[in-house]
């Protein structure tokens, strides 16, 4: 080759070239370790925590990696082992995962399906993750399930509630811990009926997006197998932060019962307007008007302050219940922390042992072996009493919780009081049922 | 009938924080040329000082509770707010109540500090910078401040009531004749819509009838000539900056009680400011006070269930299809001066 042959452009040609043709078989090699991607090969192993560390829900994400630290010491045998002491699988012994030491790495989702699948991709292919869990958002849920599909790694959900996580967009390599929207429907609609009678005509206010239909088609056809009408619904979108000309429309229907089908920001604002309208103080069709909130969350019933009081919705879990898991875990949280954990919280502080169970079962960190354990997996003693990992969706049946806004707060976590645990049998559906049908789980995928 | 007035009340009440923040807009955009991004946080800022307030009114120390015990089983503990020992229980808990109104003092000073600051420290920089300039610096300016705010305060929303006075609802269906219980309006928006038409007039009556308006509005019409006469103009358009900071906070504080303030309800109320302030004329005062109002009213209407019914969707994106259509047929906005907008 001549001198003259080296140009600056040629050189940043070649230059590319050669940089892509490397980093293609780091990338391969990272995945091709026997025969899964990521493969833990030294003594540790990276789990990826995919939480919102910016945007609205950063609080909840804030919390959801509190308990991810706390099942990373107590995996590792640090701390008071928390729920390891009480959950019914015995194989976790505090040496980490199959011996190896658990580390981890975190992205932020922002609680955006491309900044979190950024996230999610970045922790596999750059930091060698071998599962990813968290989130805060089912867009979010859903997005990054995909992705953890088609990457050969295990997806273990935070807190998702539409029905499409293990509905129509199930995958084979994602789990989801918490409850969904057919569930909170089936069991708050029981509750409904017995405090505010059989015959009630509601409105519902529904977010304009996936999780909002779910919930609205849920709590909806729940009532009105109870014998309510449903009078009205109106979408509103994501963005709005007034909700006063939603409300008022209310007044003029011949409403007697408003469903909040709002989560985060939008619950807290729809639910003070609706308050501050005197909905509250209304008798329609001689009946004391009533609000609902299908899907409550203790962070956000704090951003509603007073609001929330006599309030119904449900939840996955609360602090307060008394079974020994939850007393573990909120003993392990607190003293960690100085304050009680959220559902967030708890739900990803199982899913974390729970695949870390999963893999110490299985014997082995490949996706296929992780979700064969898995699937049908019951066990106890994780604060929702008896559970199931269905292997027709892998979705977790167990107990849910109906609760009320607490009159007379103890403290600004003692926000919520449980009302009912409904048992599993009442929340329970078939795989096929209508509001979850559709998509299918196709098979696990190893990567590499 | 009713629904109308309901809606219209709606209407004027959101169209009262637009109406406010786009006031601001325009005047920093009619005096200094500058399309301020950053006046959202601005508003945002001004709900903080009421958190703020509200938190320094609030300060505590523990009190054991004889024979409680908290979820770890702890003893359990109660806050007392120092307040109540310097002014007494009964006092104490009132001024607590208060916080928000009280906020208004508290806000003017610091908003007006915090504009001055942003002005002089910053934005001056920008005069002879391209408007995509000046945009982008505020635009960052806007996500430093939401992120400082989301730091100290979290991200989660706040709840910041209005004094209990002011808690419920106004029957307003009563009072002109309606069945009773079907026009009802809560007092604290009507408060606000008050206090919004209250600032609106104080600051027009300022530009209309002081000297120092004169000159702020001579110097709007020809910057150059108002400088040849040997005033200086920059301080006095300074002092407009702090002003419409000021104005901006204060309609941030008395809107916490209206929704619970978050980091990032700047942002949610700024793209909405500048549809208004485009809809109303760049520049224009009576526009944007005028285009708030407007906009307000047909957003309450659209968000109506009858019209949702026949044009889906209209409820969100009816202001952004009035923006089109003013661009199109009028681009100078509803009030705007000649020229403006158009070359």
């Amino acid at each position: 080759m001549s001198k003259g042959n080296l140009t600056r452009r040629g050189v940043l040609k070649t230059g590319a070239v050669a940089g892509a043709g490397l980093a293609l078989p780091t990338y391969l090699s990272a995945a091709g370790h026997e025969g899964f991607t990521n493969a833990p090969t030294g003594s540790t192993v990276t789990l990826g925590f995919n939480v919102p560390q910016s945007g609205p829900y950063a609080d909840e994400g804030a919390d959801e990696l509190r308990a991810y630290e706390l099942a990373v010491e107590h995996l590792n045998g640090e701390g008071d082992g928390g729920m390891l002491n009480t959950f019914s699988s015995k194989v976790l012994d505090g040496t980490g995962i199959l011996g190896k030491k658990v580390e981890y790495v975190t992205g932020d989702t922002q609680t955006k399906s491309d900044a979190a699948r950024a996230s999610a991709k970045s922790m596999i292919e750059k930091d060698g993750a071998v599962m990813i869990t968290g989130g805060s958002s089912s867009g979010v849920a859903v997005a990054v399930q995909a992705l953890c599909q088609e990457a050969g790694v295990i997806f273990m959900a935070g807190l998702t509630h539409s029905n499409d996580t293990t509905g129509k967009d199930k995958r084979a390599n994602g789990f989801r811990h918490f409850f969904n929207s057919y569930m909170s429907g089936a069991a708050l609609a029981p509750v409904l009926a017995a405090n505010y009678g059989t015959d009630r005509k509601a409105y519902h206010l529904t977010a304009d997006y996936n999780w909002g239909y779910t919930t609205e088609e849920a709590v909806k056809s729940s009532t009105e197998a109870m014998g309510w009408e449903t009078v009205g619904s109106v979408l509103t979108p994501l963005t709005q932060t007034d909700f006063s000309s939603y409300i008022t429309p209310v007044l003029q229907s011949d409403a007697d019962v408003l469903v909040l089908n709002h989560y985060g920001g939008n619950m807290v604002n729809s639910l003070t307007n609706a308050v501050q309208f005197g909905l509250r103080d209304r008798i329609v069709n001689g009946k004391q008007f009533e609000i609902v909130v299908p899907l409550y969350s203790r962070l956000m019933a704090k951003g509603a302050g007073a609001n929330v009081k006599g309030i119904f919705g449900s939840t996955n879990w609360h602090w307060s219940l008394q079974d020994e898991g939850s007393k573990a875990f909120v003993q392990s949280f607190g003293t960690k922390y100085g304050f009680p954990p959220s559902q967030a919280a708890h739900t990803c502080y199982v899913q974390a042992l729970l695949y870390a169970d999963a893999v110490q079962r299985a014997g082995s960190f490949a996706p296929c072996a992780v979700v064969e354990a898995l699937e049908g997996f019951e066990f106890d003693g994780m604060g929702n009493g008896k559970t199931l990992y269905r292997a027709e969706d892998h979705q977790c049946f167990k107990d849910v919780l109906v609760v009320k806004g607490k009159e007379n707060p103890s403290s600004e976590f003692d926000l919520l009081e449980i009302v009912e645990v409904t048992p599993v049998e009442q929340v329970t559906y078939a795989p096929d049922h209508p509001q979850v049908a559709g998509g299918s789980l196709g098979t696990c995928n190893n990567g590499a | 009938m009713d629904a109308i007035i309901l809606q219209i009340l709606n209407g004027l009440d959101k169209g009262s924080a637009y109406a406010l923040i786009a006031l601001g807009l325009t005047l920093i955009f009619g005096t200094l040329g500058v399309v301020n991004f950053a006046h959202g946080a601005l508003f945002m800022i001004g709900a903080f000082c009421a958190v703020t307030l509200s938190r320094l009114l609030s300060l505590s120390h523990k009190v054991e509770v004889p024979g409680a015990v908290d979820f770890l089983g702890n003893p359990q503990t109660r806050d007392v707010p120092y307040i109540y020992d310097i002014f007494g229980e009964s006092l104490g808990a009132g001024i607590i109540d208060w916080a928000v109104p009280l906020s208004i003092l508290f806000a003017i000073p610091v908003m007006i500090l915090i504009g001055v600051i942003m002005e002089r420290g910053l934005i001056k920089h920008f005069y002879k910078r391209p408007h995509a300039d000046q945009i982008l610096v505020t635009f960052g300016l806007a996500i430093v401040l939401q992120e400082v705010i989301k730091y100290y305060y979290g991200a989660n929303p706040i709840p910041t009531p209005a004094p209990s006075a002011f808690v419920g609802s106004f029957d307003f269906g009563a009072l002109v004749g309606f069945e009773p219980g079907t026009i009802i309006y809560p007092y604290w928006r009507l408060v606000y819509f008050a206090f919004a038409a209250l600032i609106i007039g104080a600051v027009f009556a300022f530009l209309q009838f002081t000297t120092f308006g004169m000159v702020v509005r001579a110097g709007m019409a020809d910057r150059e000539t108002v400088g040849l006469l040997g005033i200086n103009i920059d301080k006095r358009f300074t002092i407009m900056f702090g002003l419409a900071a000021a104005v901006a906070g204060l309609a941030g504080v008395m809107y916490t009680p209206i929704n619970s303030p978050n980091y990032h309800m700047g942002m949610d109320f700024l793209v909405l400011s500048f549809v208004v302030v485009v809809v109303g004329g760049m520049g224009s005062l009576p526009g944007a006070v005028l285009a708030g109002f407007l906009l307000g009213i047909l957003e309450s209407f659209a968000s109506m269930r009858e019209v949702i019914d026949i044009i889906p969707g209209i409820n969100q994106v009816i202001i952004y299809l009035v923006a089109i259509i003013i661009l199109l047929t009028r681009p100078r906005g509803l009030m705007g001066r000649k020229g403006v907008m158009e070359d």
